[in-house]
């Protein structure tokens, strides 16, 4: 694996030379990440590295946090001595430091650099861009391929065809859906997609700006969809006590079929001993008669306004979103991901390929980033614990909605 | 000294001639020796104190600035606590751990009473019942929350043999509490042991002989006899017990993550989720729950000192 690293870093040092403009880059750049997976980690060193040699003169300090830990960090770290370089996320999660002035504005990179104007939008506050992007990863339902053959079950196009081969899954003994919700966010998927076939993707995103009211009928509606499979035993028991780790064993041992989640599940189900010919996927049902949107949650790079090499990271940022860097990085035995770029290309392993093509031929509806990252925080707190309560206990909806609505009330006028 | 004249006069300048902290030695010192606790203590206990108490007076999402950033809104963050549900319900969690983390002080007396007598390897016992003690509260955390586990829990496998049907503790937002208290029990038990374990060597042997002569036995040995000697044990146990409680943070965190649905909060815990958790960006509202927090605590520190200040001005 080493080998093959150094490598393909020395390969693309030769493309990569066109990036060093004339002048050299010197001093000390500072990069904290939250790749701190076994893969990203290997990637974001393996990043840092070829760099470094395309600019011998500069000193880079790679400092990598675990990614759970660094969504409370970021804080402190953009505050006090501030590094360079930071990983974060797209959309509503980039406003507060975007608002408290933390993120450089690097809508200079971005005249400089193309391929990237499919995920603009979602690096865009006020018009101006505050980041870049490096990957992306559509969600989408896993399954397990040997037991729907076994069972005689086609991927389900619709809804009712979603409750009959639920049905059918039921009737041999197994759950629909392995989750976990100890973490909550993982609700916040299910909600993602039932509201979005329910309502569309438009309906979705007015939500999410506070402009409809959680006690609104169509809302309601997207529960009550929700609130068949909960009603038939669809998802296993006890979820709330599991994180999404803690859940991926019901799939693996086949007491549940399916699991809705992002594409970073695949290696763990893989590593587990599911070869691909056991594990599909398909795209999340239709409901009603609404252009599909999907949830595709981009990770990013950020230039704290404090950084004191601005120079050195601006050209980081120009190195990771170049499409050779893009195409490496996302490669399968890499991340495993969607590359940013539009002019690289995406590795041949068959989840990427099929999700690439999910997301450019068939999310004509748009695609959000995901609950926690669409909403206000505070509201997208309250809201995924709100998605628990109803997952565990349906019958409290009136409660929850009335909840959540009177969050919105505070969240949005403020 | 710098008032001194020009030509000093020699007889009156006799005691000047020590320095002026040689004269002032005995007043200075001990502030001096106390002068880097009080420091130390201003700028990490009492200033804090005091800005919390500002920063509850503001709408503040803790980046940048306070006074610039922040939107001053005088009672506002107290009177949205009033009104919400999640901090009722860490309020009465924190109640439920205080009454019940008390247990921990009889539990322990009853151990310490058990293994206080000499049989051989009493020591090796000992070490065993204090064992929770020594372990990190994030392993007896994780112990426990295997312990519970719904499907392989040894608590279910135990239960299913009596018939009871599988119980999903920390699951069930109306027993989560009870299953983290319970774990909190363990260690906090084994602490209240140490402590009479402790306070029974200090017993004095002649007051019992005394006692069985006037043919006090069992419960009345224990109660007007032992307990009345074991008070400062008690006492001690009392307050490490109530702070314990008070501080059940990384328990929650580990088990449960103050869930399901918010049902095992305490108030460090919703402070924590609230001001500097992921999604925690209303640092006057965090800095609001401290405050209830605080005077919470204040309650029984002032109870704590009064109690040292009469034990002290009684051994006068």
């Amino acid at each position: 694996m080493r080998s093959i690293l150094t490598a393909l870093a020395a390969s693309t040092i030769m493309s990569g030379a066109a990036f060093a403009d004339g002048h050299a880059l010197s001093g000390d750049l500072r990069i904290i990440s939250d790749m701190s997976n076994p893969a990203p980690r290997a990637v974001m060193e393996g990043l840092a590295a070829q760099f470094g040699e395309m600019h011998p003169d500069l000193n880079i300090e790679l400092e990598i946090v675990d990614r759970d830990g660094w969504k409370s960090q970021i804080r402190n770290a953009l505050s006090s001595n501030p590094p360079d370089i930071v990983n974060w996320y797209a959309a509503n999660r980039m406003t507060p430091y975007v608002n408290a002035g933390l993120f450089e504005d690097v809508s200079d990179v971005w005249e400089e650099i193309e391929g990237l104007d499919s995920v603009k939008g979602a690096l865009t506050i006020d018009d101006k861009q505050w980041g870049v992007p490096y990957t992306y990863y559509n969600w989408g339902i896993y399954y397990r391929e040997d037991i729907f053959n076994e069972l005689g079950l086609e991927e389900p196009e619709t809804f009712e065809q979603e409750i009959a081969n639920c049905q059918a899954i039921l009737d041999s003994g197994r759950k629909c859906y392995a989750i976990g919700t100890k973490f909550l966010w993982t609700a916040g998927g299910w909600f993602d997609y039932i509201n979005m076939r329910t309502n569309g993707f438009d309906f979705h995103m007015e939500l999410a700006r506070g402009e409809v009211e959680w006690t609104d009928e169509r809302v309601r509606e997207a529960f009550a969809n929700w609130r068949k499979l909960i009603d038939m035993g669809a998802f296993i028991d006890d979820h709330q006590n599991y994180s999404w780790q803690e859940a991926l064993p019901f799939v693996v041992n086949g007491d549940a079929t399916a699991y809705l989640i992002g594409n970073f599940a695949v290696a763990p189900m893989r590593e587990a001993g599911l070869t691909d010919e056991q594990i599909d996927f398909y795209q999340f049902p239709t409901i009603a008669d609404v252009p599909q949107g999907e949830d595709a949650p981009i990770d990013t790079f950020h230039i704290a306004s404090g950084a004191q090499n601005k120079e050195a990271a601006r050209e980081f940022l120009k190195f990771v979103t170049s499409a050779e860097v893009q195409t490496d990085i996302n490669g399968g035995d890499k991340l495993g991901q969607l590359p940013v770029n539009a002019a690289s290309s995406v590795d041949d392993d068959e989840f990427l390929n099929q999700g690439f093509e999910m997301l450019t031929t068939n999310a004509t509806g748009g695609i959000a980033q995901f609950f926690d990252r669409d909403f206000p925080a505070e509201m997208a707190a309250a809201g995924m614990e709100g998605l628990q309560e109803f997952m565990v206990f349906p019958d409290n909806l009136e409660d929850i909605l009335a909840r959540l609505e009177q969050t919105r009330q505070r969240v949005y006028a403020e | 000294m710098t008032n001194a004249p020009a030509v000093p006069t020699t007889h009156a300048a006799q005691p000047d001639r020590r320095s002026w902290y040689k004269r002032n030695e005995i007043a200075i010192t001990p502030w001096l020796f106390l002068l880097p606790g009080i420091l130390f203590f201003a700028a990490y206990v009492v200033i804090p104190i005091f800005q919390s108490f500002q920063v509850s007076f503001y709408r503040w999402d803790g980046l940048g600035d306070l006074t610039e950033q922040g939107q001053f809104i005088g009672l506002g963050n107290y009177q949205e606590l009033a009104t919400d549900r999640n901090f009722e319900i860490s309020l009465v969690n924190n109640i439920k751990w205080l009454l019940l983390y008390l247990l921990a002080i009889p539990l322990g007396l009853f151990i310490a009473l058990f293994l206080n007598q000499t049989v051989t390897g009493i020591r090796l016992y000992k070490s065993l019942f204090f064992f929770p003690f020594v372990i990190s509260q994030v392993v007896v955390g994780l112990v426990f929350s295997w312990f519970y586990l719904p499907s392989e829990g040894l608590l279910n496998a135990v239960i299913g043999l009596v018939g009871l049907g599988p119980v999903n503790i920390l699951g069930d937002p109306d027993m989560a509490t009870y299953g983290i208290i319970a774990a909190g029990l363990w260690p906090q038990t084994a602490y209240c042991m140490i402590l009479y374990l402790t306070g029974l060597n200090a017993v004095d042997p002649e007051q019992i002989e005394a006692a069985r002569l006037d043919g006090a036995k069992k419960w009345k040995m224990l109660w007007y006899i032992i307990i009345p000697q074991l008070k400062p044990a008690t006492f001690i146990a009392f307050v490490v017990t109530i702070i314990g409680a008070l501080r059940s943070f990384d328990l929650i965190s580990i088990m449960t993550n103050g869930g399901p649905f918010g049902s095992t909060r305490v108030l460090s815990f919703y402070m924590y989720e609230k001001a500097l958790a992921e999604f925690g960006f209303r640092m006057g509202y965090g800095a609001a729950i401290a405050v209830v927090l605080f005077v919470i605590m204040l309650f029984f520190i002032a109870y704590f000192l009064y109690s040292m200040w009469r034990d002290e001005r009684g051994a006068r």
